[in-house]
């Protein structure tokens, strides 16, 4: 039902039911906001939306009170200008001022909103937060003295990812966020997921950067260095640099790693479809054997570590292949050091991956081999395109080149990989060619692409019937468990930890609404669409690593370069 | 028992149905005692008439303010009172469990009131099916540890589901939507205190107490610098001069009077014509006057305000829940302020001067936006002492900020001793005692202090027996 309310003086139309911020967002008057996050019940902590409604006492804050008929609202009146000024002032005065050295730089929503209101002076002094920089984690940082505690972290962490590993301490001025027992992040149930970077309005929750490392090493002449990037990577970058993105971009971004100083170009691509050929492999043993439990993807680390955490007894069902990166890195490192004709240990391997759990993922106990890990160093997107500008390149004249061999092409698959649902689909799609000789319809695989964050369907192989489900982000593992618990049976499910998959992960740029994630996904459905090599079974780099290459070395004979083991993880919760 | 206990609460259940009871308190006019105001009956009608398989009925006894005893002393001496109140309150919205809501060491206070609940359990006041009415009650204690601002409804709720004691935003009210999502009404001992009463007499005579606006009568914790201290209750409308005047019966003697304090930690100071104001919700709003859970402060002249000022201000900075920013960063602020005006400089050079000034101008617009836009009622209402203060005491304020002196001589840094060379006789018993060693001279030569070095500690001030030294 609509009715009319008066806001500013000028009338506008209003939902019964919907909150004043939504309603004066509809109607094009923007209110500043910090805590607030879209599809979250407001919490009305940080009391910028606040409005004036007449008869009114006190301020309203208009991200949580309904819109009623009598009321007439004033959004820019000097009073609410002062009560949203003072509170911006309020978090400067013991703001750390080292803007110019902040990871958020021009990025920074509290650097935003004092510039919309017009801070130009510190008219209120206060002492500084105690520096409290928490580097324990491999792939978050966290800088207390920069949180403003809008309490978005914890809510992403409860709410989303349902680690809960991070929540406010103490009370007072001492209130601050932190990990179970107040120890450093390391020690606790964090799944290095990153979401909370992804939502954070400040600098004080970053990924860990490597960039400097990478940087020291391309100038260093003794090793080769080696870049794989997977497949969302080229999209990200394009986001990044301001580019529309296409299929030429992928080979855009060879020419400039070359530029930046890598002496060889991978991709990452090759890797994934390595690993959904053997995990169709393990899925069609498994539904043979009739091994009972179903078959879990382990190709996202975050939701390896979650479940190494919170669900110890499914770890001898979850499939043992590592994930592309690693499978891509550990090739790296044996085969290409072979074909180049060095040791392994002069390589520096740099993967630019989407994802913040890769960096944790990288240093994992059973990535390493002889003491020499598979992967050297992770960038996240945003740190490689920060690698890029600083080498001060012109995207828009740079040739196209292609990545080198023998880990240089993709298939269609490997990039729906980045997708949630995706991984299952092509191991599927996969089983079903190496079974029937056939392709897959695509239409059968449409439940598996939406539905929610818990989404399952029957494919049928052949005469054999295979049960998938897919989990998209952690709160659908609720659904998954009562599924299970009613006695369902599945072979093959997949769990990605951030809602939509890799294309939500938390290198990438942060998504202002659902509908970028929706257009990341689509580019990738339309890739999948148009693409001539759908499968890895196709793939040319696949089908001469598995016929030749891979025999012809005797560190990948037996394909246990592939494989690793997970086990139980002891953390504070 | 004997002297008629329980007799109201069996004619609420024998007699009345559940809106009949509502009807009754709403007639009375009693208004919730912990400061809001809020209509009784009112609020119970919402929790009745919202649909839901379960309703919680919450006693408020957790009482946190600094100086404030009145819940205490009322459990101690009338638990069973208490708990008629309570029962008569669940059975008016259909509530089958209450909750007394108390803070870690009450001492006494829970011992009387464990005893209280198990013998009228024993003679089947409370329990399954009380008088075979169908009515069934279980009241339990809960205790919890002592952040200030879990008085807060919301708060309280989210301690009682386990979670952090932070506010939650307002609406949905607790009276429709509370503790674990089931309506919840939430009462203050003292109103509860009332319901019995209003049973017993109907709700004509309770109106025939008190003002029009604000039926019934008032219990206020009298404490500070009169000459009476304690509980005492007086009946709506009564001046608060005459509360200070005939019942605490004025100040010590010798002393000069400077204001009251009403309401705790957050609560306001009264002083001059104001004193004259009724204890009526409504008149004392127009004055900008906060009722407050019943503390009742009374402060004389060797009590500096703007000492006190920080003082509580200190106190609300380290209670927050650090949730919203007006609240967690504006009393940080204040404190910081106000710490700078009491506290003597390192050195007195012009830039900590103009920092000093920069400050105080803020104070004011820190302390409004703070009143407008605060999520809960702790952070609206934690600038009151200083607006108060400010607001009768413009001038003790302004001695602070620009002559540097405190006329109570209580604030450290602004006090500066000197010796009177005709009184001295050079005992050197100052001299001895100073932890800084600002006092120089020779035995039995009139010494001097450096006031550079000296820290205002008034040690020698103390230990002089010649009434040589004198504060400025």
């Amino acid at each position: 039902m609509f009715f009319t309310i008066q806001v500013n003086n000028r009338k506008i139309k209003a939902e019964k039911g919907e909150t004043i911020l939504s309603a004066l967002n509809r109607n094009g008057i923007i209110i500043p906001t910090l805590c607030r996050m879209k599809d979250f019940t407001p919490t009305g902590a940080c009391r910028m939306c606040v409005v004036e409604v007449e008869g009114r006492n006190r301020l309203v804050a208009a991200c949580s009170q309904p819109v009623e008929e009598w009321m007439k609202i004033q959004t820019h009146s000097p009073r609410v200008i002062t009560a949203r000024r003072t509170i911006v002032e309020l978090l400067l005065s013991n703001h750390p001022d080292d803007c110019l050295y902040c990871d958020r730089n021009l990025n920074c929503e509290l650097q935003r909103l004092a510039e919309e209101l017009n801070i130009r002076e510190r008219r209120i002094r206060a002492r500084k937060i105690k520096p409290h920089l928490d580097q324990s984690s491999p792939a978050i940082v966290r800088e207390l003295s920069k949180c403003i505690l809008c309490g978005r972290c914890v809510r992403v962490c409860e709410e989303v990812m349902t680690a809960t590993s991070v929540d406010f301490i103490s009370k007072g001025r001492n209130t601050h966020v932190g990990a179970a027992l107040d120890k450093d992040l390391n020690f606790s149930s964090c799944i290095q997921c990153g979401q909370c970077v992804l939502v954070c309005p400040t600098g004080a929750l970053h990924e860990k950067h490597n960039i400097t490392e990478v940087q020291e090493y391309l100038h260093n002449k003794d090793v080769i260095k080696v870049i794989q990037y997977s497949p969302a990577v080229p999209m990200g970058i394009a986001e990044e640099l301001g580019i529309r993105y296409s299929r030429e971009f992928d080979r855009v971004l060879n020419g400039i790693l070359r530029k930046v100083g890598f002496d060889r170009v991978y991709k990452t691509g090759t890797g994934t479809d390595i690993a959904v050929s053997e995990m169709s492999d393990q899925l069609l043993t498994g539904i043979k054997n009739d091994s009972g439990g179903p078959l879990y993807i382990s190709a996202c680390p975050a939701w390896v570590k979650y479940a190494e955490q919170f669900m110890p007894g499914i770890l001898p069902q979850l499939s043992g292949v590592k994930s592309p990166q690693q499978i891509t890195g550990s090739l790296i490192k044996t085969l290409i050091a072979d074909q180049i004709g060095i040791k392994s240990s002069e390589i520096f391997s740099v993967s630019a991956s989407p994802c913040t759990a890769m960096k944790f993922e990288a240093r994992r106990d059973g990535m390493m081999r002889k003491g020499i890990s598979d992967v050297d160093a992770v960038l996240t997107v945003r740190e490689l395109a920060r690698l890029i500008r600083l080498h001060g390149i012109d995207t828009s004249v740079i040739e196209q080149e292609a990545a080198d061999d023998p880990l240089s092409g993709r298939s269609s698959a490997a990039f729906l990989a980045e997708v949630s649902g995706g991984i299952a689909e092509g191991v599927l799609k996969d089983l079903i060619y190496k079974m029937t000789g056939k392709d897959a319809d695509k239409h059968i695989f449409k439940r598996i692409r939406t539905g929610g964050s818990f989404r399952e369907a029957v494919i049928s192989i052949d005469k054999m019937s295979v049960n998938v489900a897919v989990v998209d982000g952690l709160t659908g593992l609720e659904k998954l468990k009562a599924a299970l618990a009613d006695g369902k049976k599945y072979n093959l499910v997949e769990v990605m930890a951030c809602p939509g998959g890799c294309i939500h992960g938390a290198g990438l740029r942060p998504p202002n609404s659902k509908e970028d994630l929706k257009n990341r996904a689509k580019t990738i459905y339309q890739a999948d669409d148009t693409e001539a090599i759908t499968l890895p079974s196709k793939s040319p780099a696949c089908i001469s690593l598995y016929s030749k290459l891979l025999g012809a070395n005797s560190e990948t004979a037996d394909h246990k370069i592939f494989y690793t083991h997970f086990e139980k993880r002891n953390v504070l919760l | 028992m004997a002297r008629g206990g329980y007799r109201a609460f069996v004619k609420a259940i024998r007699n009345y149905t559940y809106e009949e009871v509502c009807d009754i308190v709403e007639r009375s006019g009693l208004r919730g005692r912990s400061g809001g105001g809020y209509p009784t009956g009112l609020k119970w009608k919402q929790a009745l008439n919202t649909i839901a398989n379960a309703r919680y009925l919450i006693c408020n006894a957790k009482e946190s303010d600094p100086g404030a005893f009145t819940d205490r002393t009322i459990l101690e001496s009338d638990p069973y009172r208490l708990l008629e109140g309570i029962a008569i309150a669940s059975y008016a919205i259909g509530s089958s469990e209450a909750i007394i809501f108390m803070r870690s060491g009450a001492g006494h206070a829970l011992e009387r009131l464990r005893i209280a609940i198990d013998r009228s359990r024993e003679y089947g006041l409370l329990g399954h099916n009380i008088f075979s009415s169908g009515f069934n009650l279980s009241i339990r204690i809960r205790i919890e540890p002592g952040a200030f601002v879990c008085g807060e409804e919301t708060a309280l709720i989210n301690t009682l589901e386990g979670r952090r004691g932070m506010p939650q935003l307002k609406p949905p009210y607790p009276a429709t939507s509370g503790l674990f999502g089931k309506p919840t009404v939430i009462n203050n001992v003292e109103t509860l205190m009332n319901i019995p009463l209003i049973m017993q007499n109907g709700p004509e005579w309770f109106r025939s107490l008190g003002t029009e606006d604000s039926p019934g009568t008032k219990v206020f914790a009298i404490a500070g610098k009169g000459r009476m201290s304690g509980v005492v209750e007086v009946e709506m409308g009564t001046s608060v001069r005459d509360i200070l005047e005939d019942i605490a019966d004025g100040i010590r003697e010798g002393r000069d009077f400077k204001a009251i304090q009403l309401g705790g930690a957050t609560g306001t100071f009264i002083a001059g014509d104001d004193l004259d104001v009724p204890v009526d919700y409504e008149a004392m709003r127009e004055k900008g006057i906060g009722m407050g859970a019943g503390g009742f402060i009374i402060i004389d002249e060797n009590t500096c305000m703007v000492e006190l000022v920080r003082y509580y201000m200190e106190f609300i900075r380290n209670e927050s829940c650090g949730k919203c920013i007006p609240c967690r960063e504006g009393t940080g602020r204040m404190l910081e302020i106000l710490e700078s005006v009491i506290k003597k400089p390192a050195d007195e050079d012009s830039g900590t001067t103009l920092e000093r000034f920069k400050g105080v101008m803020q104070l004011e617009t820190i302390a409004s936006v703070m009143k407008d836009t605060s999520l809960c009622g702790l952070g609206q209402t934690a600038a009151n002492p200083f607006l108060s203060a400010l607001h009768n005491f413009r001038e003790e304020f302004e001695e602070h900020i620009f002559d540097r002196k405190c006329r109570a001589n209580v604030c450290r840094g602004l006090r500066s001793f000197s010796i009177d060379v005709d009184k001295c006789t050079g005992c050197t018993a100052c001299a001895t005692r100073c932890p800084v060693n600002a006092i120089y001279g020779t035995r039995l030569q009139p010494y001097f202090i450096v006031s550079e070095k000296c820290t205002g500690c008034g040690i020698c001030f103390d230990v002089c027996k010649f009434s040589a030294i004198t504060v400025k």
